[in-house]
């Protein structure tokens, strides 16, 4: 099976046809309906929140399972888009800090992209040459600059950060239109990933991921692939950076600290860090643990509590990281290949390995 | 490709040009041109390669663990922070007051007991992790560093619980906290005197890297695992030793550190985490020769971007750590004595 499922020669129709995509369709319909049956706060807190984590996580997944790049940066980049809308679009009369442009709020979206953009297409460059744990090394300390050079370029923000941040009128008291504006997002980001997987591009990319010796010798320009991969990716994690400063009001260099740069990569992992799908999931199972995990009866008397969450987080991760490392859509995937294939060998002990489908397209495909 | 002279001149032309700046045009900073302030640079100079020295602690046990065994360390800055904290508690036993501690108050022996704990201490607690979490999954270094990464979110979220988030006192002894007069400006002793273990530390680690049979064995480890391994060698001891002095570092490292800033305090680990990271990406990951380069530079680029940039302004140091790592990144992608795998 091949990783996007476009380069097998069924015909366009049957392809769209696929369990991959009608699980998807599903979700999407469900999230859609959502505000209909669902409580205000698990619609405008707990799953607008969900929808923008997983747009960022899902730019982790996509570096990681078609360019074979595991980014440290993308949490950054969401932050640069916020700052940079906190800078352009806060009222010069506002008490605030940051430049206090008082733009237009689209105008200030278009200059927060293009920004993020350029930053990452710089910062890509620079990194394209190395990969495995080496880029892993240069994003996180990309991560750990950029929260410095918030924190400390005072006429940017300074460690206070930017208050005040309203989103435009479309979105202003109106929750559940933003929730849906991210639900459509997360399905534009999700095919749009998709769709530059199946191009020459996006092979190419896979092609680099797999042997860059290779594919560097039959003449790709393995850093520049690389680096647009990267760019693209900072694009949509700004854009998810985009929707988090409207969301939260306010943006401060804590909040795009080391913290909560691993909390997202630790979301990319627990969905599996192979399939886009997972960054979803993986974004719902991180925020519903973070607010419903205390209610959960004598949680507490174990030593969990709210403010503990970072330890509960982190023993998520140690756990799926020695069990699983392809997180929970490895482990779905296992559980089904070993229900229909009981003698396949246990895959627990493999490196790194080229993304396998989705856990329901290949289910579909491996029947007996 | 591009023409062999670009990458040289990405090297030199900044070069020369801060060093034109440093030595005649520097007005209006808080050190001024160097010609003029000899002084001021002489201290900027020594700020520099005494926090180097620190950097370079820190940073050996980071690059000697991955060199050896391909693991990086996340959880590096934990091991510094955790530390920090073991030698802040033994200390203040030992001098037996909880604040308001002063340099006075601690005598040298309330200063190297602490140390030698705290060392003990995170170098065990470093084995520990090696021997349950990352001895089984040797060669898988995405998913080591992010299972060192997992433990150093617990432990910093479990230090904060347990130490609080204010920061806590830890001091250097009082017979080497004095001031002493060089090119008319006041300085120190303290720093130097960190500089000294620094040259200690990495003088014994010369040592047993260059003059014993298990430095040797760590050296064509480092070359060819597989090699050393298929001569009967056992890999397995060697890797459990090399992590402990790795962590070992670490711990040296913290209470350095934190005797340098005066106190210990949350958030310390995660810039810990990045200082290792900035001179292992300069020097090269793996080589120790790498870790003294990187260290030497990074901490120049530290003392001096501040002091030199224009009164007002010096809030874009941090963009120089940058441009110091992209310069080095530009024109060795595997830094400056990094091998190309």
């Amino acid at each position: 099976m091949s990783p996007t499922g476009a380069v097998s020669g069924s015909g366009p129709a049957r392809r769209l046809l696929s369990a991959r995509n009608a699980v998807v369709a599903a979700a999407t319909a469900l999230a859609l309906m959502l505000p209909l049956f669902g409580s205000n706060f698990f619609v405008e807190f707990v799953m607008t929140r969900t929808m923008i984590l997983g747009i960022a996580a899902a730019t982790i997944v996509f570096l990681a399972a078609y360019g074979g790049m595991v980014s440290l940066a993308q949490y950054l980049f969401a932050g640069v888009a916020g700052f940079m809308i906190g800078n352009a679009a806060v009222a010069q009369d506002a008490w605030s800090k940051g430049l206090k442009l008082g733009w237009n709020p689209w105008v200030a979206v278009v200059f927060a992209l293009a920004v993020t953009t350029a930053v990452a297409l710089v910062l890509g460059a620079l990194a394209s040459r190395t990969t495995g744990i080496y880029f892993l090394m240069i994003t996180l300390t990309y991560a750990v600059i950029g929260y410095y050079v918030f924190g400390s370029i005072t006429p940017l923000s300074g460690f206070g950060g930017i208050t005040g941040i309203d989103p435009p009128g479309l979105f202003q008291d109106h929750p559940v239109r933003m929730y849906l504006a991210l639900v459509v997002l997360s399905v534009l980001v999700y095919a749009a990933f998709r769709a530059v997987a199946a191009t020459p591009f996006g092979i190419a990319l896979q092609g680099i991921r797999d042997d860059p010796v290779r594919m560097a010798s039959l003449g790709f320009n393995v850093s520049l692939h690389r680096t647009l991969a990267f760019t693209l990716a900072g694009f949509f994690a700004g854009l998810a950076g985009v929707f988090n400063v409207w969301w939260n009001g306010q943006i401060d260099p804590t909040s795009i600290s080391i913290g909560p740069t691993l909390d997202l990569l630790i979301v990319a992992v627990i969905g599996g860090t192979l399939s886009l799908e997972g960054a979803w999931l993986g974004a719902f199972v991180f925020v519903v643990a973070n607010n419903y995990l205390r209610n959960l009866p004598l949680v507490d008397r174990v030593g969990i509590t709210e403010a503990r969450f970072s330890t509960v987080v982190g023993v998520l991760v140690l756990l799926i990281m020695v069990l699983s490392p392809d997180g929970l859509a490895g482990i779905i995937e296992r559980v089904r290949s070993g229900l229909s294939r009981p003698g396949r060998p246990s895959e627990t002990s493999r490196p790194p390995s080229p993304p396998s489908d989705a856990p329901a397209g290949a289910a579909a495909g491996a029947g007996p | 490709m591009l023409p062999g002279w670009v990458p040289r001149a990405a090297v030199w032309v900044p070069a020369a040009a801060a060093a034109l700046w440093v030595l005649v045009l520097a007005r209006n900073t808080s050190a001024g041109p160097a010609i003029r302030e000899p002084g001021e640079f002489v201290v900027t100079l020594l700020d520099g390669v005494t926090f180097a020295g620190l950097l370079f602690v820190v940073a050996s046990g980071f690059t000697l663990v991955f060199g050896l065994m391909r693991t990086v360390n996340m959880a590096h800055g934990s091991l510094f922070l955790g530390a920090a904290y073991i030698a802040h508690e033994v200390q203040t036993n030992m001098v037996g007051k909880d604040a308001n501690i002063d340099a006075r108050d601690v005598s040298l022996l309330a200063w190297i007991l602490p140390l030698l704990a705290a060392g003990a201490v995170v170098a065990l607690l470093g084995l520990l992790m090696q021997q349950l979490l990352l001895r089984w999954n040797q060669g898988q270094d995405l998913r080591q560093a992010l299972i060192t990464l997992a433990i150093s979110v617990i432990a910093a979220d479990q230090l904060l619980a347990h130490f609080g988030g204010v920061a806590q006192p830890l001091k250097w002894p009082g017979t080497v906290t004095h001031f002493f007069e060089i090119v008319g400006e006041r300085y120190a002793t303290s720093r130097l005197f960190m500089l000294g273990v620094a040259l200690v530390v990495g003088a014994l680690l010369w040592l047993w890297l260059n003059r014993t049979r298990m430095g040797m064995v760590i050296r064509a480890g480092v070359d060819d695992q597989e090699m050393v391994r298929a001569l009967g060698i056992n890999v397995t001891l060697v890797f459990a030793v090399t992590f402990a002095v790795g962590s070992f570092l670490a711990g040296v490292g913290g209470v350095l550190g934190g005797s340098f800033a005066g106190s210990v305090a949350p958030g310390v680990d995660g810039a810990w985490l990045l200082n290792s990271l900035v001179v292992v990406i300069i020097g090269g990951l793996g080589s120790v020769k790498g870790a003294v380069a990187g260290s030497l530079l990074y901490g120049m680029v530290v003392a001096f971007s501040p002091a030199y940039l224009p009164a007002g302004y010096t809030y874009y140091s941090v963009i120089f750590t940058f441009a110091l790592l992209a310069v080095v990144l530009a024109v060795r992608p595997n830094g400056l004595y990094g091998r190309v795998e």
